[in-house]
């Protein structure tokens, strides 16, 4: 049985910002914001909830380009944002608070970019 | 206007059981910004996707906290039967959700303990955590573990209760809630709690839910969101409202946990007044191909696991969103034009697991 529907839509990083003020506006909370590594790009999730309505949008992106910043519109975005920064190394424009890579203190930089351990081979081929 | 100073708190201090760093900046005794970091506990756990299978994965999910270890389990177990359409039996949702309540007393009631500790109240601390053990007990003749349950599997779960042992369960809670009454009557009525926490840390609704609040920081604020109304579980079956406060501050967020015990009470009760017969799992065929953002209410609100899947035996993503993750923005929010003194307290008053948001 299915919990709760769950509409994800892929939008280009420039109707990045635009979509995300229609949620503002329309009232929707920021449930989360996420960055997988799928191949050599970065796909990023912007989840979104109104009175239980659960919307995801998503842009795909190259390693090297700059997402707008969402925090002018939810102010609380940052720890997000940072965490995407420190982790993937995502270049994120305009946060309102940017930690300049200290938000999560990693002994190696990225660490989600290029991560070191990339699984054990038996285990992978069962 | 008076020089400005910046004071920094933590990453260890007395009243923090885990570390997070906050720079205060302060006119006098008052704060009138904060900058917070963490990043001293990160264990990049997510990424032991690539050397889990994903039906292993769930001892994982499991230890990303010590405290609400089931429901994370629940929470990684529940996505991957979305992604691949699992029905999982009744018996099985109802076992999750009286784990899920007896989770959520044991977690509010260290966070009194704590919150106690922290107000300087000895005596009320030690009364918490006696009361807790009570759950504790319960939870490790039911599941084996006291901290870490170990029972939540995809497709079910790997341990019932006997009908006998969830009579004696039931009986057993009037005699729990009865001394969580006395219990409840200090933290709500007693003249020291209610100087410290008053008027303290005020949130208000507005900055609450655009800040992104969850769990009984957003209630204290009254923003009634709590995600068992999604009916994951067994929650559809139960009845239930959410626990709101509206005064927004200190005194109103320990309100909110104080009565969600009561609620918690309610809801085990419930379950186990309406648990049916049957098998408590299915045999899981295949691999998950596809994602999910699956969400559960833990104590200290929404989390959510994303889980994404290619058809083999290691996921590609899973990322863990934590409500103390989403609670910070409203903590800088709260400890804004708060005195010095008072900034312990408000920290606590979110209930921080930095353990659970560094992963």
């Amino acid at each position: 049985m299915k919990i709760e529907e769950q509409t994800t839509i892929v939008i280009g990083v420039e109707h990045l910002i635009g979509r995300v003020e229609q949620f503002r506006k329309g009232g929707y909370r920021l449930v989360q914001l996420n960055c997988s590594k799928i191949g050599e790009q970065f796909e990023i999730n912007y989840c979104f909830e109104r009175e239980y309505r659960f919307e995801n949008i998503r842009i795909v992106i190259d390693f090297e380009t700059e997402v707008p910043s969402i925090s002018g519109m939810y102010w609380g975005a940052f720890v997000y944002e940072n965490e995407m920064h420190d982790l993937y190394g995502v270049a994120v424009k305009g946060m309102n608070i940017d930690f300049q890579g200290n938000f999560i203190r990693t002994s190696v930089q990225y660490p989600f970019r290029n991560p070191s351990f990339q699984g054990e081979g038996p285990c992978q081929e069962k | 206007m008076s020089r400005k100073i910046v004071i920094p708190f933590g990453p260890q201090h007395p009243v923090l059981p885990e570390p997070i760093h906050l720079d205060l900046v302060l006119e006098d005794e008052t704060v009138v910004d904060v900058i917070p970091s963490i990043g001293y506990i990160h264990r990049g756990l997510e990424t032991l996707v690539a050397k889990r299978e994903f039906t292993e994965y769930v001892y994982i999910a499991e230890r990303t906290c010590g405290i609400c270890s089931f429901i994370h389990g629940l929470t990684y177990c529940q996505g991957v039967e979305q992604i691949m359409d699992l029905e999982v039996p009744p018996r099985a949702h109802y076992l999750r959700t009286i784990w899920s309540e007896y989770s959520r007393l044991h977690s509010h009631l260290l966070w009194l303990g704590l919150f106690a500790d922290a107000m300087g109240f000895e005596n009320l601390f030690m009364n918490s955590w006696r009361l807790r053990e009570f759950v504790l007990d319960i939870l490790e003749e039911t599941t084996g573990g006291r901290v870490i349950q170990g029972s939540c599997k995809i497709g079910g779960v790997r341990k019932d209760i006997s009908n006998e042992k969830l009579a004696s369960m039931a009986a057993d809670l009037k005699g729990f809630e009865a001394e969580l009454s006395d219990l409840s009557d200090v933290f709500l009525h007693d003249d020291s709690v209610k100087s410290r926490l008053v008027d303290v840390g005020k949130l208000t609704r507005t900055d609450a839910y655009d800040l992104g609040a969850m769990g009984p920081v957003a209630r204290g604020s009254g923003v009634g969101i709590d995600l068992r109304k999604t009916g994951y579980a067994a929650y559809r079956d139960l009845r239930f409202e959410p626990v709101t406060e509206t005064a927004g501050d200190s005194y109103a967020r320990c309100a909110v946990r104080v009565r969600e015990l009561f609620g918690s009470i309610d809801l085990i009760r419930q379950a186990i007044e309406k648990i049916p017969e049957g098998d408590i799992e299915v045999k899981v065929k295949g691999n998950p191909d596809g994602e999910y953002f699956s969400r559960s209410e833990q104590p200290r609100g929404e989390l959510v696991h994303y889980l994404k899947a290619n058809g083999s035996k290691h996921l590609v993503r899973s990322r863990i969103r934590t409500p103390t993750l989403t609670n910070i923005p409203p903590l800088v929010k709260m400890l804004q034009g708060c005195e010095l003194a008072d900034v312990p307290v408000i920290v606590l008053s979110i209930d921080p697991c930095i353990g659970c948001t560094e992963r």
